[in-house]
Parts: structure tokens; C-alpha cells; sequence
């Protein structure tokens, strides 16, 4: 199962992580907000619970802001602003 | 408003609660002394909702803490642990802790490393794993299978694993900090200063400064500088000690959700303990196997015991399954120490460890239909191999450590015996294997495909 980044449009990506368990989601969530630009935004879309809070901590961390939580049927959708 | 599908889940959660309740009434109709599985069963549901809504993961503690510099799960681990440790020990003052410490040695090193390898590629601890399925989780459910029946096909297989019980493992001294101090029944003050302060509560905060200095100080001090240059007239900052006490105070309460999780496993484990002990009292049984051989049922061990830890516990049981169904088809799995002579393999209903087990995955389950987070999740071939690979080394390494992330080190180290801390350095060595290894291969395979975010 290949993972998807894919260009939205500009300055916001979106990265589908649906079907990983930890610790992928919030491994590729790292590694691709490191790869775009401050001010960008990422989309991660997954669907294991347990990766809310560690990626909620990650943007804490590193001073990204969430700007959007959605969640329906088990898949959550974040939008993080990168710092 | 609820809609069809909140509904839906409503039911379900519902079903199942009911479903078991059915289930312990039927035990209780059979015989009295089957309550003694039905507290097992509801201890289990409990930590199955707490894991769940806490999402409590042993895995994820020392993984995130490696892979991205996040400490919220080791500091809500640690803070169960603390609160357990000071219960066990008021318990252990008036004889109502099932606790016995387990031998102390290298092995608890080595199968906590062996663990920890297993967990990160699982993608979860054994406790974990079982709170995973819960919630759909495919490659949970694929690690918990080949963690059954490897560790049963471990123990068996070549008979090195009995070499290793009798002449390696079972001589080695087996003690409690005020034990080893102060001699047996030391009291209650002497086994709250050696067993809960000073085996649990001061090495955990010499980790938690740890965690601080090193993880999690560079982001909680910028956030605090920034909110200090927000309100300073010329901008200028300069950061003092209190901010640091600050800093490591927002560390500690940072995810609520844990911290509270935390604690309230710390207090349920307790009573489970105090639940466990006044039920043998009650039934005059110091192990299970006493009451099925009293009842004519098989599968106790040549001691006449059967697994019955008598507190949380998710290896053995699981083992057990394995052991049962392999010796059902054939393999005689009752000629090894483990199954044997100590742990029995009773028929997985007459299993009192097992329905704690069951408990935590239907327990978890409510939880993530209430909270709109079940799903089932289909694994890829790669991620079942991984929790193929991972089932495995979990399984066997806490067969050499006696236990796994529960058994031998949360359990272990809050009932005051020091060898918990070399399991969870292993587990820690484990995990350190295990990422760099997922950080190779997810760096390999974002390269692999045609990222278009690499602008720069």
C-alpha cells in the first residue's frame, strides 16, 4: 500500500494514511510536515485512534498549529498548520 | 441528533455489555465459585474501556518517545505506575496482594529487548494489542495469533525452554526491595519508603528529568519564551528556573486524557488485587486449578494449579489458547514446565486469566463504539507482516522474561520488585532497534514514490 502525499493545491498537501497503525501515522505526519514549507498546511487522514494524541503532542511539540479537527466513522481528519 | 449510524454503535456497545452480563450469570448458574472468572472478566472490561479511551499503550511509550520526541505516554504509564505501587503496598501490609516477585537476572533484560522489537513492529504492547482489536484493528489481530502460538510452540518446542526454567531462571533470587531491606512483612511504612518510593516513585522521576531534559524541555521552554515575548514590552527574553519547574509541570499534566487514564488504571489494577485475594479467601482456594479439580474439570497442571496471577496480566493466558488448541490436535503440550508442571492449559471457558483478556478486547471495543472510533481495519500484506514478525518476538520474549509490558515490568516494579526496571530497559532497547529500523524503511518509502511536496 503505496503512501499518499498529494498537492491539493498550492502550499497545502494532503497525506492519506488511512489503514497504517502506529507507528506509521504519526511517523509519515513528521517526516512530511518536515518536507513542506513554515506557513504550509498538511492534511493527515488516518484512521487509528491512537495516533490523535501522539500527532496532537507532535504539533504541540514543534509548535504546529491544528487548525482543523474533523472525525466521522472512525477516520479523523487533521489540518496542521506548519510553524 | 443521533443519527442511523450513532445508533447503530449505540446498540452494538450495548449488546455486547449485555451479552456479557448474560455470559457472567450463566457462569454463576453453573456454580458459584465461577464468579471467581466473572471478576477476571469485568476487571478485564474495565481496562479494556480505560486502555482504549486512554489510549494506553506501552508501545507507544517508548516509540514515541524515540521516533518523535513525544513524552505523553511515558509520563501517563509512569503515573499508573506510581499510583499502583503505593495501593500494593497498603495491600501488602494486610495480606491482600497476590504479588509475588519473579527471579531476577539477565533474562529480564534480554526478553524485554526481544519484546520491545516486537511491540514497535506490531504497532502495540500485549496490552495494546488486545485493546487494538478492539477497535478493528487487523494487525492487531494477526500479532495477538502468532504471539498464541509461537509462545506455546516456544516453550515446547526442543525442550530448551524447561533447560532454561530449571537451571537458569527458577534458581535466581526472587525479591521485593523491603524484602531484600528489611526481611519479610517489613510493615507498612518500610514497604511504602523501599517498594513504592524508592523501587518506583524516585526512579520515576529521575526519568521523568530525563525525559524533560532531553525530549521535551527545547519545545514546552520556546512556547513558554514565546508567550513571555508576547507580553514583554521590548521583546526581550530570558527563561529562570521557575519557568523550567513550568515547563516540567506542563510535561507531566500535557495530555489530560492520559494522566487521568493513568491514574484511574492505577487505582482499578489495585482493586483488582484486593478483588482477586478476598475471593480466594472467600472460596478457600489459593489458586483456581484447586476449585476445577474440585469439580472434576481438567486441564490443571501436576502442582494442581492452573494460571491465576490473581492482578493484570496478558501473556500466559494467551499462551495458553495455543497450548490448548495444538494440544487438542495432537501435540502433547502438557509434557513442559510451563503448561506442565505450573500453568495448566484448562479449557480457555474454565480459564480464569483468559476471560481478562476477553474482557479487554470487548471492554475497548464499547469504548471505541461509543466514542465513533471502531473500525475495521483490513491489513496490507506489509502491515500484516509486521504483525506477524511482531507477535512472534513479543511472544517469545516474554516467555524468557516471565511476562511482557504488564506482567513483568508494570506489575513487577509497583509491587516493589527491581527486576521490572530491567525488563523496561530492554523494552526501551528494543524499541530504540525497532524505530530506527521503521525509520529506515518509512524514509525509503516516502523517497520511493513521486513526492511533489519536495520543493525545496
Amino acid at each position: 500500500m503505496p503512501v499518499k502525499v498529494k498537492k491539493l493545491e498550492d502550499g497545502v498537501y494532503q497525506l492519506d494514511v488511512k489503514g497504517y497503525v502506529c507507528p506509521h501515522p504519526q511517523l509519515y505526519t513528521m517526516k512530511t510536515l518536515e518536507k513542506i514549507k513554515s506557513g504550509d498546511i498538511l492534511e493527515v487522514v488516518f484512521d487509528n485512534p491512537s495516533s490523535e494524541e501522539s500527532i496532537t503532542a507532535l504539533c504541540n511539540k514543534e509548535g504546529h498549529e491544528i487548525v482543523e479537527k474533523r472525525s466521522d466513522g472512525g477516520t479523523f481528519v487533521y489540518r496542521i498548520k506548519k510553524a | 441528533m443521533a443519527d442511523d449510524s450513532d445508533r447503530k454503535r449505540m446498540f452494538w456497545a450495548f449488546s455486547i455489555l449485555g451479552l456479557m452480563l448474560i455470559v457472567s450469570l450463566w457462569y454463576y448458574s453453573v456454580h458459584p465459585v465461577f464468579m471467581y472468572i466473572v471478576t477476571y472478566l469485568w476487571f478485564g472490561v474495565a481496562y479494556g474501556l480505560l486502555l482504549q479511551w486512554g489510549r494506553f499503550c506501552f508501545a507507544s511509550a517508548w516509540r514515541d518517545l524515540i521516533a518523535i520526541g513525544v513524552t505523553r505516554m511515558f509520563v501517563g504509564i509512569m503515573i499508573a505506575m506510581a499510583v499502583f505501587s503505593i495501593i500494593m503496598a497498603v495491600l501488602a501490609e494486610y495480606r491482600l496482594s497476590t504479588f509475588h516477585p519473579g527471579p531476577l537476572g539477565p533474562h529480564e533484560l534480554i526478553g524485554g529487548l526481544i519484546f520491545g522489537i516486537g511491540m514497535v513492529l506490531a504497532g502495540g504492547c500485549a496490552s495494546g494489542t488486545l485493546y487494538k482489536i478492539g477497535e478493528g484493528n487487523g494487525t492487531s489481530m494477526i500479532a495477538l495469533t502468532t504471539m498464541i502460538f509461537g509462545q506455546a510452540i516456544f516453550v515446547d518446542i526442543g525442550g530448551w525452554f524447561d533447560q532454561l526454567l530449571r537451571n537458569y531462571i527458577f534458581p535466581r533470587p526472587a525479591f521485593t526491595l523491603a524484602e531484600k531491606l528489611y526481611g519479610k512483612h517489613p510493615g507498612l511504612a518500610k514497604m511504602l519508603l523501599a517498594d513504592s518510593l524508592l523501587n518506583t516513585i524516585i526512579p520515576i522521576l529521575v526519568l521523568f528529568v530525563f525525559a524533560y531534559v532531553v525530549v521535551a524541555r527545547k519545545g514546552i521552554i520556546r512556547q513558554i519564551a514565546q508567550q513571555k515575548a508576547a507580553s514583554a514590552a521590548n521583546g526581550e527574553v530570558k527563561t529562570s528556573f521557575s519557568d523550567e519547574l513550568r515547563g516540567f509541570w506542563y510535561m507531566i499534566t500535557a495530555s489530560k486524557r492520559t494522566t487521568i487514564a493513568g491514574v484511574l488504571i492505577g487505582i482499578i489494577a489495585g482493586f483488582h488485587v484486593l478483588a482477586m485475594q478476598n475471593l480466594r479467601y472467600k472460596f478457600g482456594i489459593g489458586n483456581f486449578g484447586h476449585a476445577l479439580t474440585a469439580l472434576g474439570l481438567e486441564g490443571v497442571s501436576k502442582r494442581g494449579t492452573v494460571f491465576d496471577p490473581g492482578y493484570w496480566y496478558i501473556t500466559t493466558q494467551e499462551a495458553q489458547v495455543g497450548g490448548w488448541v495444538l494440544h487438542k490436535l495432537g501435540w502433547n503440550m502438557m509434557d513442559n514446565i510451563y503448561f506442565g508442571m505450573s500453568n495448566g492449559l484448562p479449557d480457555p471457558w474454565w480459564n480464569p486469566a483468559l476471560l481478562m483478556s476477553v474482557g479487554i478486547v470487548f471492554g475497548a471495543m464499547v469504548m471505541a463504539l461509543l466514542n465513533r472510533e471502531f473500525k475495521f481495519k483490513k491489513p496490507t500484506k506489509e502491515l500484516a507482516l509486521w504483525g506477524f514478525l511482531g507477535g512472534v518476538f513479543m511472544g517469545m520474549g516474554a516467555r524468557i522474561a516471565l511476562g511482557c509490558n504488564i506482567g513483568a515490568f508494570y506489575i513487577r516494579v509497583a509491587g516493589g520488585d527491581p527486576g521490572g526496571w530491567l525488563f523496561f530497559l530492554g523494552m526501551g532497547g528494543g524499541a530504540l532497534v525497532a524505530v530506527r529500523f521503521m525509520n529506515w524503511w518509512s524514509e525509503r518509502k516516502l523517497k520511493a514514490q513521486d513526492i511533489e511536496i519536495e520543493i525545496e
